[in-house]
């Protein structure tokens, strides 16, 4: 592939994915550019481009007057990467999906008013084809950089299907459960490397299950080993993983 | 001579989020002046409803990207005074390293990237590779001193890892800390030449004056960023001060058709939030080296030109360096050590106020006995400037007519004014869009 010309989209999402271009340092990013034509991204330039090599679209697909803007976006682009965790598995915006009041939770009275109107939040694969996925919350700018590379040698990149506590075990970290705490780590796909057990937290599962994950093992895991409650157990994948979960339409 | 003109931006580039702008003019008068946001609504007060209180920051830290440093800070504050929770000396002195850290790195991104293209008359910071390559590179290493910064002490800057109710899961070492103070030391000649650049540039800010309320966090104990009561200051310099629990009272949110987005107004028809208001409320606890900075691009208390945030960004990126180097001075010679997390003591209600790089942030929370949240209300700052971007537009666009401006500069005019609010729409909707068509 020439310089191609890439765009960045944002969709329903806090744009910290794209934020996290800006932190490569000068010498990563020029040289980033030295390989890649930017020619559209909102949240930085005002220009606007025809066509479109790749696409990198963030954030989720949320309500139907997206759908056409998603799909100009399809049209004039060869490659659509979905960039994130709420593009690629609707992330944490599918946390909302199975309430039936969170209209009237957050606007009150105001709530069906046509201009708040919101459904369920879907990957943007609901909507248009995907070609790619950088997961995570946020992406890892060095796994985006790994994905691009391969793309502009006409290599298929490699998305770990592996889960996270591989990850930990590899730069010896101590198992969150070993340490009184819980994590998701044995059901999350892997490919960050791992910084949340490493940093002392849990991992959430932000890049998505990996295949066929056994969620009864990881309700009974969290009831036995980390004293959650049923409740507690049940509810737990919903923050990253909502719409990923076998109850989820 | 009679105008008649209609512009629509529609999702004004260069913020965090989508806005929309749209004038109607009809034989010079002005029939329509709106800033609308049309961001899709998130809904995260009703996501956190049945989280652990350990989840509860890592949810709502998502609601922005580039202030999910404060969203934390703001969350684990507020949840903590729900549980009860006091935290130690060192947890309060790390958070505000990395409040400092985000304000930084925020102010270094909204001023080189957002801002300056419409000071150089370009589109973006693109075309500035080639044309002022020394400029986006200098841009590039103080983002990159920001990250870093902020790493150190969050985990990470976007979605930080490390910070939680009761305190942190992992602290910087002494010589991570000595390594840090040695970065920015080394950045001061970028912070030099940002000031230079920014003088160069600083003519080219608009003049216009609009005075309004000031509101931010003021503290006795440092430039109201982490921590504080609310401050809200009148054009007049009268002071009303409220405790953060109180913040409802500051606040007054109303729904809008034209907005996602709610509104807030408290003594006045709107109100300010973000760097000018802090500049104008905090003046008195900036570091002597900002007060120079201050000095020396004119910028006194009580300023009521809101193009001059931008340049009250700058002040603070020289405040947020020098006061960190106190910081990590003070961290140094009291040693650093690990901390257990600080358990609750109550589950009950409570709130909290921290300054984002875009002004006052306020959540509230409130816990069942198992610690499970029942209820949360967040704020942002950018929904409390909407009312305010729109007064400015009525005093704004007349100014304009009335100076026989061409469409072409009024749209950059009230684009440059919504871009000098540095708004996060996407926090809970996106915003600007501006549209001029002539007819």
């Amino acid at each position: 592939m020439s310089k191609p010309k890439v765009g960045f989209f944002d969709f329903s999402s806090c744009e910290g994915c794209q934020i996290e271009l800006t932190n490569y340092g000068d010498t990563a990013f020029l040289e980033l550019l030295n390989h890649i034509d930017i020619v559209e991204f909102r949240e930085a330039m005002t220009e606007t481009a025809g066509d479109l090599d790749i696409a990198c679209v963030e954030g989720s697909f949320t309500r139907e007057a997206d759908r056409a803007r998603l799909e100009s976006i399809r049209k004039r682009s060869k490659i659509v990467i979905a960039y994130g965790a709420c593009a690629a598995t609707a992330g944490v915006n599918a946390l909302k999906n199975h309430q039936a009041d969170y209209k009237e939770n957050v606007y009150g009275k105001d709530a069906h008013m046509p201009h708040l109107d919101s459904s369920k939040a879907l990957p943007i694969s609901a909507a248009i084809k995907v070609d790619y996925s950088v997961y995570g919350c946020p992406m890892d700018k060095y796994e985006f950089l790994r994905i691009v590379t391969h793309l502009l040698h006409g290599k298929e990149p490699v998305i770990p299907n592996y889960p996270v506590c591989m990850e930990c075990k590899r730069r010896e970290t101590v198992c969150r459960y070993e340490d009184g705490d819980h994590c998701m780590g044995q059901v999350a796909r892997a490919g960050c490397n791992a910084p949340c057990p490493a940093d002392g937290i849990p991992c959430e599962a932000c890049r998505g299950f990996v295949d066929q994950p056994n969620e009864v093992a990881l309700v009974k895991v969290l009831k036995e080993r980390a004293g959650f409650s049923e409740k507690r157990a049940q509810e737990k994948s919903r923050i990253f993983t909502a719409a990923l979960r076998s109850d989820s339409k | 001579m009679k105008k008649d003109m209609h512009i629509h931006v529609h999702h004004v580039t260069r913020v965090e989020g989508h806005g929309n702008i749209t004038v109607d003019v009809k034989n010079g008068k002005v029939e329509k002046c709106e800033w609308a946001v049309p961001e899709s609504p998130r809904f995260f007060e009703a996501m956190v409803r049945g989280r652990h209180y350990s989840e509860v920051a890592r949810i709502t830290s998502r609601i922005c990207g580039i202030c999910s440093v404060g969203h934390t800070l703001a969350s684990v504050k507020a949840s903590e005074a729900a549980l009860g929770i006091e935290v130690t000396a060192q947890t309060k002195k790390l958070r505000r390293l990395l409040k400092h850290a985000e304000n930084f790195d925020s102010h270094v991104l909204h001023v080189y990237i957002l801002v300056a293209p419409d000071l150089l008359g370009v589109k973006s910071v693109f075309p500035l590779v080639a044309t002022h390559g020394e400029v986006v590179k200098r841009a590039l290493r103080l983002k990159r001193l920001g990250h870093e910064w902020g790493s150190l002490i969050g985990g990470r800057t976007t979605h930080p890892t490390t910070v939680l109710p009761g305190g942190f899961s992992k602290v910087p070492t002494v010589k991570e800390l000595q390594e840090l103070k040695e970065k920015m030391v080394a950045a001061v000649p970028d912070l030099v030449e940002t000031l230079n650049t920014v003088e160069a540039l600083a003519p080219k800010v608009p003049a216009f004056s609009r005075p309004t309320e000031y509101i931010a966090v003021a503290s006795r104990e440092e430039y109201g960023l982490y921590d504080g009561e609310v401050s809200c200051l009148l054009p007049d310099g009268n002071r009303k001060v409220y405790p953060a629990s109180e913040y409802r009272k500051v606040t007054n949110e109303y729904v809008v058709a034209q907005s996602t987005a709610k509104y807030a107004k408290h003594r006045l028809d709107s109100y300010a939030a973000g760097a000018l208001a802090r500049f104008n409320n905090n003046y008195e606890m900036l570091h002597p080296e900002a007060k120079k900075v201050a000095a020396r691009f004119g910028l006194k208390p009580i300023c009521t030109n809101p193009y001059m945030n931008s340049v009250a960004q700058v002040i603070e990126v020289v405040n947020d360096v020098y006061c960190s180097i106190g910081i990590i001075d003070d961290l140094l010679s009291s040693g650093i050590k690990d901390e257990a997390l600080v358990k609750p003591t109550k589950y009950s209600k409570g709130a909290s106020a921290v300054e984002v790089p875009r002004g006052i942030l306020f959540h509230e929370y409130e816990y069942d006995r198992d610690g499970m949240c029942v209820a949360g209300n967040c704020i942002i700052p950018t929904n409390q400037n909407h009312a305010n971007i729109q007064r400015d537009f009525d005093k704004l666009l007349p100014e304009l007519l009335d100076a026989n401006k061409s469409e072409k500069e009024i749209e950059l005019a009230m684009e440059m004014l919504v871009r000098a609010y540095d708004p996060c729409i996407s926090c809970s909707t996106h915003y600007v869009d501006v549209k001029f068509v002539n007819r």
